[in-house]
C-alpha cells in the first residue's frame, strides 16, 4: 500500500522592507528564505512604502505588491489599508521588517489577527520598548549583560554638558538608525546635529568599546526558548557600517549569552544582537534589533531557516528548534540592475498596487 | 606549540578560524608545518621531518619555525 503524501499548506505571507539600497531592508532575504521553506508553500505579498523599492519589481520573488502608508500616518490608516488588501488577498501571516513600523504593528497585532485573520510573531510592547537603545543600559543591568554606559541628549548644549563625564572616543547614535564615532567635543556636536535632523530626538551618547563586532540572528519562541541562533562576523563593511560580506562563526559564549537573554526576556519572534567582543573576551551588548536583519538569509544558508520557524510559530504548527549550524558559511552581497518597464512603475505609483 | 583544535587547514594552505571568522593563506612549507602541528608533532619532530624532505640547514628551519609560531600566536591560532 502506498503511503499518502502529506499535503503542504500554502500560506499567503505579506512582507515589508523591500528596499535594497546600501543599507538594505530585510524583506527580500526574508522572502528568499520563505521560498525555501520545506514545511509550507508560499504566495508573497510585498508591502512597500515607496515606488522605487527594488523588491516591488522582483516578480520571481513577489506575487503582488501593495503600497502601505508610512508609520507616521498612524495605526488607523494602516489598519484600513490592511482591511482593503485583505478584501482582495487572504494574508495568513505578516512579517514587519522595519524598526520604525514595529510599534504600530505591535499595537495592531490583536486587531489584525481577530478582525482580519492576519497573524504575526512580534515582541510585546514591553519587550520592544525595554530593548530600545535609549533603555538598553538599564536593560543590560536588569538581565546581567554588559552594556556600554550611555546617556540621552536632546540638544547640542546638553551634548557638551554630558561629555564632561565621558571619555573620548564616544559613539553618537540615532534613536532608530545611524551611529558615528566622535573623538572631540566638536565632532560629537556635528554628529548630534546630523543624526537628530535625520532621525529625531533623543540622541544617544554611548561609551565606545574597542573590539570586534559580532552579530547574532535568532528567534525566541515567546516562552523563553531559543528557536535558533547564528552568529556572524562582518568581513566587509560599507561606509554606513552595514555588512556587505560576512561569515558564520563558532562562538559558544555568544550563543550562551543569546540563550540567556531569550530566557530572561521571554523574547517573542526574530531579533538581531549586535555585540562587541573585546580583546580579553568580554561581550558587550551594543544593540538589540527587534526583527530579522538584512543578512538573515545567511542563517538559511547555514542550515537554520529561522524565517520558516517564525511562520510555524505564528501558524501554531510544529516548530523546529535548531541546535546546530554550519560555520564558515559566507554571504557576499551584490548590487544588481533590474530593467523595469515604465508601466510597472506607473502602476505602483498611481494605483499603489502591482 | 599547539594549534587550536577547530582551525581548519586545507591542502592548498587556506586556514579558517571558526571562532573569529578570520582566514589566512600559508605557503607550501608553512602548510606542511601546520599539518605536522595538527598531527601533534613536537618542534623537534617537525624540524627533523622538514630536514628529511628538503635540503636545508637546521638553523634556517629553526628560525622559520620560530617566526611561524610567533605569527600563529599573534593571530590567536594557538592554545
Amino acid at each position: 500500500m502506498k503511503r499518502k503524501k502529506k499535503m503542504k499548506p500554502c500560506y499567503t505571507i505579506a512582507v515589508t522592507g523591500l528596499n535594497a539600497i546600501d543599507s538594505p531592508g530585510p524583506g527580500v532575504p526574508v522572502i528568499r528564505s520563505l521560498k525555501e521553506a520545506s514545511s509550507f508553500d508560499v504566495r508573497i505579498i510585498g508591502l512597500s512604502y515607496e515606488a522605487l523599492e527594488p523588491g516591488i519589481y522582483m516578480r520571481n520573488l513577489v506575487d503582488k505588491v501593495y503600497q502601505v502608508p508610512y508609520p507616521s500616518a498612524g495605526t488607523d490608516m494602516m489598519f484600513e489599508r490592511f482591511r482593503y488588501i485583505q478584501s482582495i488577498e487572504k494574508i495568513d501571516f505578516l512579517f514587519p521588517n522595519f524598526d520604525a513600523e514595529l510599534f504600530n504593528f505591535i499595537k495592531l497585532e490583536q486587531k489584525l489577527r481577530d478582525e482580519l485573520g492576519v497573524r504575526m510573531v512580534v515582541p510585546s510592547l514591553q519587550q520592544f520598548e525595554s530593548r530600545n537603545k535609549v533603555n538598553l543600559f538599564e536593560y543590560g543591568k536588569n538581565h546581567g549583560v554588559k552594556v556600554p554606559a550611555a546617556t540621552l541628549v536632546h540638544s547640542a548644549r546638553e551634548v557638551s554638558a554630558k561629555l564632561v563625564d565621558m571619555n573620548f572616543p564616544i559613539v553618537v547614535k540615532g534613536k532608530f538608525y545611524d551611529a558615528k564615532i566622535a573623538y572631540t567635543n566638536e565632532q560629537a556636536i556635528q554628529h548630534f546635529d546630523k543624526i537628530s535632523a535625520q532621525w529625531g530626538l533623543p540622541v544617544l551618547l554611548q561609551e565606545f568599546i574597542p573590539g570586534t563586532e559580532l552579530n547574532v540572528c535568532g528567534v525566541g519562541d515567546g516562552a523563553g526558548k531559543l528557536v535558533g541562533a547564528v552568529p556572524m562576523r562582518k568581513l566587509y563593511i560599507t561606509d554606513k557600517g552595514k555588512a556587505w560580506a560576512g561569515v558564520t562563526i563558532s562562538d559558544k559564549k555568544l550563543i550562551d549569552l543569546t540563550r540567556k537573554l531569550v530566557k530572561e526576556t521571554q523574547w517573542n519572534g526574530p531579533f538581531e544582537l549586535e555585540v562587541m567582543k573585546t580583546v580579553d573576551d568580554k561581550y558587550y551588548l551594543i544593540e538589540i534589533n527587534p526583527r530579522f536583519p538584512a543578512w538573515c538569509y545567511l542563517t538559511t544558508g547555514a542550515g537554520q531557516n529561522q524565517v520558516e520557524s517564525v511562520v510555524n510559530i505564528g501558524m501554531g504548527n510544529d516548530v523546529t528548534y535548531f541546535r546546530k549550524y554550519e560555520t564558515g558559511k559566507l554571504f557576499i552581497r551584490y548590487a544588481y540592475d533590474m530593467i523595469v518597464n515604465m508601466n510597472e512603475f506607473e502602476q505602483i505609483s498611481i494605483n499603489g498596487e502591482l | 606549540m599547539k594549534l587550536k583544535k577547530d582551525i581548519a587547514i586545507s591542502d592548498s594552505g587556506f586556514l579558517f578560524n571558526p571562532s573569529s571568522g578570520d582566514s589566512y593563506t600559508a605557503n607550501p612549507i608553512a602548510t606542511e608545518i601546520l599539518k605536522y602541528m595538527q598531527s601533534g608533532f613536537s618542534n623537534e619532530q617537525i624540524i627533523v621531518s622538514i630536514m628529511e624532505s628538503y635540503e636545508v640547514e637546521r638553523s634556517t628551519i629553526e628560525k622559520d619555525l620560530f617566526d611561524l609560531e610567533s605569527m600563529l600566536s599573534n593571530y590567536k591560532l594557538t592554545r
